[in-house]
């Protein structure tokens, strides 16, 4: 083979993949990118939460032993359930079948829901508050920012919910929807590390 | 293979939407074009650059006699914080945004970033937090007096009482050029990896790109790092947590490794890019191909691994344990590796070269030349013994000037000479732009040289005053930073009469070997009329091969149509 035709081949090889490039392509590979540079943030306030908790003298406030794990292993079996019914949404949407989309989006909003309700329930009954040391600080820190993110995940599940209802919105790809739903695992993955992190490694 | 000239045909400006300026309005104008946005970015950094500029003549004012004399102590110390913080967040890493902005879609071949809009939004972000932080010398207290590292417990410190001070000015600031900065990253990081010209491999793809590549790169694993760090500072300070607090059991060393672990690998943001500019601007002024292509541009991401992980070396004078010092003095000193193959290439570009003293070309080798100077005072500082030593003196603040006033900003200069007339279409003056780097140069010499023995003999940092041994190397430094200060003047004056009445350019005046210099000058809104199609590598000179073709080879037929794709479709 001659160099030229070498040459040729490597070009016809690219322009062929340059042509899959499209935009959507572009917007979900940005997306990881962005939730990879997001998992920085959760991963510098994990090493914090590491070094403070081997380093400190007293970790838990006066009167504190430990954290109940009973009901946050439930937020955290709903939480990680919903991932799985986010995908059907997904998939029903793939088939072109809005209502299954719907109901189960729905659903995944429910339970994001009653994960942020129970959040809330527990952060009402703790003994401690973000300013008792170290603990209150690292826990309201790590549960808080992780809340947000649940939060800004029914917002988003909402905004798809409701672009659902525009006709001929989806037809043409969802790239929305998929976003959404990688940042709804995204998310899940991050609270299965704090909850390990927090509640297991006590 | 089909010929092509370097020279491509005259194209019409064109316009991105019907009724949208296209003259100077356009740069007042929340444009998606990624050229429109670019010089906005590199325009409003000049305008900080000259803010954080007259905050160092102030500082330098003050330091010219040994008394603390032109301002009192706590001014003197908000202005070290902001000059750093300005020269920093609103003049380096902007501008160079601004360039890669500019350059990259034109040096690969795409019509414009991946995320228009997105990349409108970032620059949009810059003047907020310019505001931000210049309003911070309004406020109660005045402005934030902790340095640019923001290190507690200094920083958590509010003697005012006021919520709204310049420590919280400051880091709101800094987390919004943050986020501006990510996606940023997120955009060039997908435009670089996604839409090269078809043909563009890896291997033929600019230096300079890959040099963007990699700062942008480490923008996104360490910038988190220092947005989570600010943010614990911010909830310290507003609501009374305890991370970094000591009288609540806070641990301020934390934010320490939280601050360095960016705020160490962004000096490579900041240099990366401008290793890169020297990469394309001596092949063209030199005749000849880049010496090493492949290797220089692996080292750009080798930079961005290892300086991830030296980060401690800022921190061996804080209480570090001596199996950290020795860990991460070896791996400080690793980064010479991929540096000197750089430097070494470079050299052997021009050796033999038949070299133009262009005003890029002395910029560039006044700024590798300063770059070989930093890097082997880098080296003594990467050394525990000897950092224990120099530690908080004006040896390190030498250092780092050097780094980043000798290379970086002669780089940026060298970037933007060096581009100017593809911006414009016209060629700037070389007598003003000689007379710029003139005495540029010897401003940067006459003022952080003597910076170094000042911090041998012990001269410590961040003082208003200072014993009289120090008098002869700070008169010095002041006058040669006045020096500095004048050293803009002729370059203004460049800049604004030869954008106006310049010489007007062809397309390719330097007869240099890339994608950005086959399309019109200025560029046509979508870059290229049609996408071209690389043949060969960059920095082919007197190779005699075309840079693009249209149809590579005859004897394929079956080539996509997208070969000859209008751009515009």
């Amino acid at each position: 083979m001659t160099a030229e035709k070498a040459i040729a081949q490597d070009v016809e090889a690219n322009v062929r993949q340059h042509q899959e490039h499209d935009e959507a392509g572009n917007s979900k590979f940005g997306f990881i990118v962005f939730l990879l540079s997001e998992s920085v943030i959760f991963l510098s306030f994990f090493a914090g939460y590491i070094v403070y908790k081997t380093t400190s003298p007293d970790w838990y406030p006066p009167g504190v032993t430990g954290l109940e794990t009973r009901e946050p292993l439930i937020n955290t079996i709903v939480l990680v359930s919903s991932s799985f019914v986010i995908y059907v949404a997904e998939r029903y949407l793939h088939d072109k079948k809005l209502w299954g989309f719907r109901l189960f989006l729905l659903a995944t909003m429910a339970m994001g829901s009653y994960f942020l309700f129970g959040q809330a329930v527990e952060w009402h009954g703790l003994p401690f508050t973000y300013q008792s040391g170290l603990f209150g600080s690292t826990f309201f820190l790590l549960t808080g920012f992780h809340g947000l993110h649940v939060l800004t995940g029914i917002l988003l599940q909402t905004l798809m919910l409701g672009r659902s209802f525009i006709p001929g919105n989806y037809d043409n790809g969802f790239f929305g929807v998929e976003a959404t739903s990688l940042f709804w695992h995204f998310v899940d993955v991050i609270w299965i590390v704090l909850y390990t992190l927090i509640y297991v490694w006590q | 293979m089909t010929n092509i000239s370097i020279d491509a045909p005259e194209v019409v400006r064109g316009q991105p939407y019907p009724g949208a300026p296209d003259n100077w309005k356009r740069f007042f104008t929340f444009s998606t074009d990624h050229k429109v946005i670019g010089i906005q970015y590199i325009v409003t950094s000049f305008v900080f650059f000259l803010i954080g500029g007259l905050l160092s003549m102030v500082m330098r004012g003050e330091l010219i006699t040994p008394e603390a004399d032109l301002v009192d102590r706590t001014v003197y110390n908000a202005l070290f914080t902001m000059h750093g913080s300005i020269m920093l967040f609103m003049w380096t890493f902007p501008v160079l945004v601004g360039l890669g902005n500019y350059l990259v879609p034109l040096m690969i071949g795409a019509r414009d970033m991946a995320f228009p809009r997105l990349n409108a939004v970032s620059f949009w972000m810059i003047p907020v937090v310019g505001i931000l932080m210049l309003a911070s010398f309004l406020v109660p207290g005045g402005a934030s007096q902790s340095g640019w590292w923001a290190y507690p417990p200094v920083s958590l410190q509010n003697p005012t009482g006021h919520l709204i001070n310049g420590q919280v000015l400051w880091i709101l600031a800094v987390a919004i050029s943050g986020v501006s900065s990510i996606m940023g990253a997120v955009n060039f990081v997908t435009t670089i990896f996604r839409m090269r010209a078809p043909g563009m491999t890896w291997f033929k793809t600019p230096a300079f790109v890959w040099a963007v590549l990699g700062a942008q790169l480490i923008q996104l694993y360490g910038l988190p790092a220092l947005t989570g760090g600010a943010v614990m500072l911010l909830l310290d300070i507003t609501i009374g947590t305890s991370f970094f607090a000591p009288e609540r059991g806070g641990n301020p060393i934390l934010y320490q490794h939280f601050f360095w672990f960016y705020s160490h690998p962004a000096v490579y943001v900041m240099i990366l890019p401008a290793f890169g500019m020297f990469s394309e601007i001596l092949p063209v002024h030199a005749r000849k191909p880049l010496f090493g292509y492949r290797v220089i541009a692996a080292s750009s991401i080798l930079i961005t691994v290892v300086s991830g992980v030296v980060w401690v070396h800022h921190m061996f004078a804080s209480a570090t344990p001596a199996w950290m010092r020795i860990l991460f003095m070896v791996t400080s000193m690793l980064v010479a590796i991929p540096s000197g193959i750089k430097v070494f290439g470079w050299v052997a570009t021009i050796w033999g070269g038949k070299i133009r003293f262009t005003t890029p070309m002395l910029f560039a080798l006044g700024g590798i030349s300063n770059w070989l100077f930093a890097g082997i005072t880098g080296i003594f500082l990467a050394s525990v013994p000897i950092d224990i030593h120099v530690n908080n003196t004006y040896f390190v603040v030498g250092h780092f000037h050097y780094v980043l006033y000798g290379a970086i900003v002669m780089g940026i200069y060298a970037g933007i000479y060096h581009w100017f007339p593809k911006m414009t279409g016209r060629m700037y003056y070389e007598g003003l732009g000689k007379l710029h780097f003139a005495l540029t140069y010897l401003g940067t010499a006459l003022t952080f040289l003597p910076m170094h023995p000042a911090g041998l003999m012990g001269m410590p940092r961040r003082v208003a005053s200072y014993d009289l041994e120090f008098a002869y190397w700070n008169v010095l430094a002041s006058l040669g930073g006045f020096l500095l200060g004048l050293s803009t003047l002729p370059f203004i004056l460049n800049m604004v009469s030869s954008w106006i009445r310049g010489d007007k350019v062809g397309n390719n005046p330097w007869r240099a070997y890339g994608l950005e210099w086959l399309t019109s000058s200025p560029p046509t809104v979508e870059n290229f009329e049609e996408t071209p199609i690389v043949v060969s590598r960059p920095y082919g000179y007197g190779s005699n091969e075309p840079l693009v073709g249209n149809v590579p080879n005859p004897g394929l037929t079956e080539f996509p149509e997208s070969f000859t794709q209008k751009t515009t479709s």
